[in-house]
């Protein structure tokens, strides 16, 4: 039987899966990076082989995510596609009726709007934190619990404090001084809940038509409190796919799959040694930062050039 | 007697070669074509610059620093319709405070409608200056202009198709050194004429249907490649034909201020400031001309260019046609803007192949 392989390798977190022609996912992954793409890369390797039997033979590899030309260059991907892309493909793929998606992840969010299955426009945070997994996972420390367990205690609230939203940096001041005045733990939660969907919302969807019916995905839809705040800002149900923290990856794989660019994928890679060198080019003041990628000692890709001055020989 | 001043204005486009020709055949004096922009350039100007000003003047003052390390002795800043007018002074009086010597010719100071104002301020570029040159040399010079906006229009619309990658800009590169020795109008015309045989030679296979992609944006960012992440060039290498109103030629020569603001007439009912009126007219009008997408590229913190923000969003609606908006300071991420650039390609390709 054929598979699809589709890798969506983000800041924050690693996402893989391998399809069949049906689109059925036949193994899933899903690790945190860890500033080690390559690394990770070769522990999801290693964890979809041993969910995939004999019979099935990976014949075309999609890669998206913010580290998807290493990655794709790694693994000889036939498919190499920006993240934006990725997920509205997989999520139409999943939900063809889908209008609007909601996509908060690791270090960023970003909103799709679909209509009659393409998409028609999209937004993506830029500078800002505010409002990604990051700045969840970095307050519910604060606040000692686990962000797994966040949003589960942010439904135990009754009257969710107000917290600023606009700015990380204000929500937080906002946070502690809610926190030292007394208001409770739990309301405090569903704050932070309420606050990231206000920036979310202000930000992020700016001008944009929200219409159902809507998918929310990426890391933080795991996240029941928020949800919640969505449901409530929007006033329409919010869909959580179960799969949702691997749509991109999803995504990819069927790009992979239409692709038709097809050769026998060998998880051996898991095994090689593969090693980026970065140098800045010292040609001209531009000092491009170029990133060489070594298998086994020799050059397989370069990039960040901006002139052929700067290219390394490939071979 | 004073040696001859070295003028130099900052990079802006293609048109060095039009500011060299009026400086050196009109003011008699030398112009130093700056040294091309890199990183290094930005770096200095946000260094020394407030931290809240618009990319365009970091650029800027990063590229005046560099004129003066290659030798410019006075430097030119032009007016407009928006904070530009308060760069000329800040600029000088942050150069000066770092200890550079220098003349400012601030065109900004000259009141256009006193001639003794005139010709105090042309007197700072050359004290000896002759009006009589001076007007001679305008018109050659609007023509260098005019010219370079033609070959840049044309570059745009089939660079996306050279059948050999780097064809256009051999040639457009040969073209413009060309210019920058020019020594007479009889000669621009020629050099044109040849050059213009020599772009319509290059090979292209451009398909019956392209996608097009029309620009808009604050005067700057649209108009100088390195201030907006050479965004033409990356769309052209996706294989998109580039368009673009916003030039010296339709705002300076044959200000299509009037046509633009009509066109706008349904989401504006006066003049909004600095370009707006011009992005929100050119916007309509790739909208009806079946453009399959537009790109708004603006300096962060460009007040005039957020107000047009949202009447685009109405046009993209109305129209049905999809717009992006960038901004850009000194901080932004190169990766950031190809992701957003590859989904670009996508949705408008996706939407055009349905």
């Amino acid at each position: 039987m054929k598979g699809y392989l589709g890798i969506d390798i983000g800041s924050i977190s690693t996402k893989g899966v391998i399809i069949d022609a049906d689109n059925n996912i036949l193994a899933c992954e899903y690790l945190w990076t860890e500033g080690d793409p390559i690394g990770a890369v070769k522990r999801l390797l290693k964890a979809l082989q041993s969910q995939i039997g004999d019979d099935v033979t990976v014949v075309s590899v999609g890669t998206t995510g913010s580290a998807r030309k290493l990655i794709g260059s790694m693994t000889g991907a036939s498919v190499i596609k920006n993240e934006i892309t990725a997920h509205a493909i997989g999520t139409t793929t999943l939900h063809p009726d889908v209008n609007t998606i909601f996509e908060i992840g690791g270090q960023d969010s970003k909103i799709i709007i679909i209509e009659n299955g393409y998409v028609v426009d999209y937004a993506m945070n830029t500078l800002c934190a505010a409002g990604t997994g990051s700045f969840l996972s970095s307050q519910a420390h604060r606040l000692g619990v686990s962000v797994e367990e966040f949003g589960e205690i942010a439904l135990t609230s009754q009257k969710p404090t107000n917290i600023a939203a606009r700015c990380t940096v204000f929500a937080e001041s906002d946070l502690v001084h809610k926190a030292q005045i007394g208001h409770k733990k739990e309301d405090i939660i569903a704050g932070l809940c309420k606050a990231v969907v206000a920036n979310y919302i202000n930000n992020i969807c700016k001008g944009k038509r929200i219409a159902p019916p809507i998918v929310f995905q990426g890391g933080v839809s795991k996240n029941v409190g928020v949800k919640k705040a969505f449901e409530e800002a929007v006033g329409c149900p919010v869909t959580v796919d179960p799969s949702g923290h691997l749509m991109g990856a999803f995504g990819v794989a069927v790009l992979a799959k239409k692709s038709g660019d097809e050769r026998e994928f060998s998880f051996n890679v898991a095994d090689m040694d593969f090693k980026t060198t970065g140098y800045e080019c010292p040609k001209c003041s531009n000092h491009c930062e170029v990133i060489c990628i070594l298998r086994g000692g020799k050059l397989i890709d370069s990039w960040g050039n901006k002139c052929d001055n700067g290219a390394p020989k490939v071979g | 007697m004073d040696k001859k001043n070295v003028v130099c204005f900052p990079q802006f486009a293609n048109y060095a070669c039009a500011f060299r020709y009026m400086f050196e055949k009109g003011f008699e004096v030398d112009y130093l074509v700056p040294p091309t922009m890199t990183k290094r350039t930005l770096e200095l100007g946000s260094k020394h610059s407030p931290d809240y000003v618009c990319a365009p003047f970091k650029l800027c003052l990063g590229c005046y620093i560099e004129a003066l390390e290659a030798g410019a002795t006075c430097l030119m800043q032009i007016f407009g319709a928006c904070r530009l007018n308060y760069y000329g002074e800040l600029s000088e009086q942050i150069l000066k405070d770092l200890g550079y010597e220098f003349k400012m010719f601030n065109m900004v100071e000259i009141n256009w409608h006193s001639a003794s104002s005139i010709m105090e301020h042309f007197r700072i570029v050359n004290p000896d200056v002759s009006v009589v040159k001076v007007a001679a040399a305008i018109p050659t010079m609007l023509k260098i202009i005019q010219t370079v906006d033609k070959f840049d229009d044309f570059i745009r619309h089939n660079v996306g198709f050279e059948v050999n990658i780097g064809d256009f800009e051999d040639v457009y590169a040969e073209f413009l050194s060309k210019l920058n020795k020019l020594e007479s109008k009889k000669e621009l015309k020629k050099l044109t004429r040849e050059y213009w045989k020599k772009l319509n030679k290059i090979p292209v296979k451009k398909p019956s249907k392209t996608l097009k992609v029309g620009m808009v944006g604050d005067y700057y960012t649209v108009q100088e490649p390195f201030s907006n992440y050479f965004m033409e060039r990356e769309l052209a290498k996706m294989g998109m034909e580039i368009y673009r109103k916003m030039n010296f030629t339709s705002t300076i020569i044959h200000s299509q201020f009037a046509k633009r603001t009509k066109l706008a007439k349904k989401y504006i009912k006066f003049n909004i400031g600095a370009t707006s009126n011009y992005t929100i007219g050119e916007a309509v009008e790739f909208a009806k001309n079946g453009v399959d997408g537009i790109i708004q590229v603006k300096s962060f913190g460009c007040t005039p260019e957020i107000d047009a923000m949202p009447i685009l969003q109405n046009i993209s609606r109305d129209y049905k046609i999809p717009i992006l908006h960038f901004s850009f300071d000194s901080q932004t991420s190169e990766t950031g803007v190809r992701t957003r650039l590859e989904a670009f390609y996508d949705m408008v390709e996706a939407k055009k192949s349905k």
